[in-house]
């Protein structure tokens, strides 16, 4: 086939919309956390995009992307980007941009794992801890849904990468929060935002580059990829204003709640983008504001410190997506039918493709967390955490 | 009258806030400081090398109140700000000439309100 210029041109934009988020997730976790761990925040995700950037190039890209063994990892055909060309091949752009496209996701990824860490990780614990999860946990779980593996031959539904990146982002979260332990004073006293502001930034930066995650997911520049795009945006509304209502039932309606539904809506519609109708998801996003927002009392009641509600958000949000897509797939989008077309098995290939990720994701995750805390020690002193993370690991101030 | 200005740990501010409010006293001025005490800071070690951060982030808390008030003021703020560890803070006790209700124009409004 022919290079197609069209669907180039919109995945190199797609590529450069998704890359953003990878800050977005810094700003909007920095404006979170207290005024002394603010730049670590930001400069976490950065580091994230920046050491993810080079393992995908170096083995990354060939582990999730190389040709299929047992369905569980790519081969080294890849390595160093060894036969990833500027000529399209088959398709209709060339694979370079295809690797370009699915690293950003890989950094993002990453970049919301470090909810569970917030002020209190080493920051040299951090850069080992990200190239083992990015090794050992993204790339087989792209492998598994995109890559070719067993979860793709199985038939499961994942359009943008639901499963991929944020059931396995916000489990990650939990098991690395279970293992660093709670914040000093978490429980005690108030551990407040410092600028919501900047939250709200950040939110605005990742529903933005959204548009380039799910409707770049089409591949091409084409129906599909309008239908991502408007249903997109119609589940974030969905879900900020059902996340808004939630919060308002029980107090002051907040724009930390809105944001936060937003997102929640916009991680349940990505494994469903291409697969289901703007009707649909418009469910999809309230339900996912509303589950992701219950998701975070029940893990504020039971004094879980994962600070960030990557878990909530992403875990549980990602997980609804998953089951959501299984359910509300119809032909009429794109050829698959889910549950609400009688299709039985298309749901449970989704549920087991969420489930699978969601154990390996939390088990390898918690054991790779206790690896580097027993080697170099994933906490900081207690003094550094006091004086915070910009001065102590970074010797800057907000 | 005294100016009691205690400089605490920030995140003590909420316990200090309510335990003066329990005691009757409401009226008080906060604000973010950064300071440094007998100690200079807190060292931090890197790669062998001594680093010390010296300016930490406090809170000032301002309260003006009769010098009947005094000694109990003081000693609710040091119970409820104190952990015991190096740091805690500093209170002192200023003498203020003093104090006019712009609203009433009223000279030394109780200090205590009702
Ligand atoms: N001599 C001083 N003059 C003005 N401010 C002071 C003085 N000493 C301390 N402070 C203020 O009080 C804050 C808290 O000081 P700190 O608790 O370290 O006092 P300290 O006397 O060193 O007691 P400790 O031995 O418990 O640390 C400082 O950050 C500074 O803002
Ligand atoms: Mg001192």
């Amino acid at each position: 086939m022919a290079l197609d210029t069209g669907t180039t041109a919109w995945l190199l934009a797609a590529t450069a919309l998704v890359m953003l988020m990878t800050p977005g997730v810094g700003f909007f976790y920095g404006g979170l956390v207290r005024r002394k761990n603010f730049i670590s925040m930001v400069a976490l995700a950065f580091i994230a995009f920046a050491l993810v950037s080079i393992q995908w190039v170096l083995i990354g890209y060939s582990l999730a992307f190389g040709q299929d063994i047992g369905g569980f990892i790519g081969n080294l055909q890849y390595i160093g980007l060894q036969g990833v060309g500027m000529d399209p091949g088959e398709g209709t752009y060339p694979p370079l941009l295809f690797m370009a496209f699915q690293l950003v996701f890989a950094a993002i990824a990453m970049a919301i794992v470090t909810s569970g860490m917030a002020e209190r990780v080493r920051l040299s614990a951090f850069v080992v801890f990200t190239l083992l999860w990015t090794t050992l946990v993204y790339d087989p779980l792209a492998h598994w849904a995109l890559g070719g593996g067993w979860a793709m031959q199985l038939g499961g539904l994942d359009f943008a990468g639901g499963t991929v990146v944020h059931i396995s982002s916000g489990f990650a979260a939990l098991a690395v929060a279970l293992v660093i332990g709670k914040r000093t004073g978490f429980g005690e006293y108030s551990l407040e935002p410092h600028n919501i502001p900047m939250t709200l930034l950040g939110a605005a930066l990742l529903w933005f580059g959204w548009f380039g995650f799910n409707a770049g997911s089409a591949l091409a520049a084409n129906g599909i990829a309008a239908n991502a795009f408007v249903v997109t945006n119609t589940s974030a509304a969905a879900g900020a204003l059902a996340w808004l209502c939630a919060s308002w039932l029980s107090g002051k309606p907040s724009s930390l709640g809105m944001v936060t539904g937003a997102i929640a809506g916009l991680v349940a519609i990505t494994p469903a983008a291409g697969y289901v109708t703007p009707l649909a998801s418009i469910v999809i996003g309230a339900m996912a504001g509303y589950i992701c927002y219950r998701a975070m009392l029940f893990r504020i009641n039971r004094k879980l410190d994962e600070s960030l509600d990557a878990w909530a958000v992403h875990g549980v949000g990602g997980l609804w997506g998953a089951i959501a897509t299984g359910i509300f797939a119809i032909a009429a989008v794109s050829g698959y039918s889910g549950l609400i077309e009688g299709n039985v098995n298309q749901f449970l290939a989704n549920v087991a493709g969420a489930l699978a990720a969601l154990i390996y994701a939390f088990v390898v995750s918690y054991v790779l967390a206790l690896v580097v805390d027993r080697t170099i020690g994933l906490r900081v002193s207690e003094e550094e955490e006091y004086v915070g993370l910009d001065i102590s690991q970074h010797g800057e101030r907000a | 009258m005294k100016m009691i200005k205690a400089i605490i740990r920030p995140e003590k501010i909420d316990f200090v806030k309510r335990a003066l409010e329990e005691h009757g006293f409401f009226g008080m001025t906060t604000y973010e400081v950064m300071g440094r005490g007998e100690q200079k800071g807190i060292p931090l070690t890197y790669r062998g090398k001594t680093i010390l951060v010296d300016l930490l982030p406090k809170v000032s808390v301002e309260v003006v109140v009769p010098d009947s008030d005094t000694d109990a003021m003081v000693n609710v703020i040091a119970t409820t700000a104190r952990t015991g560890k190096i740091g805690d803070g500093r209170i002192f006790i200023i003498p203020v000439d003093e104090s006019v209700r712009v609203r009433t124009h009223e000279v030394d409004p109780t200090m205590k309100q009702q």
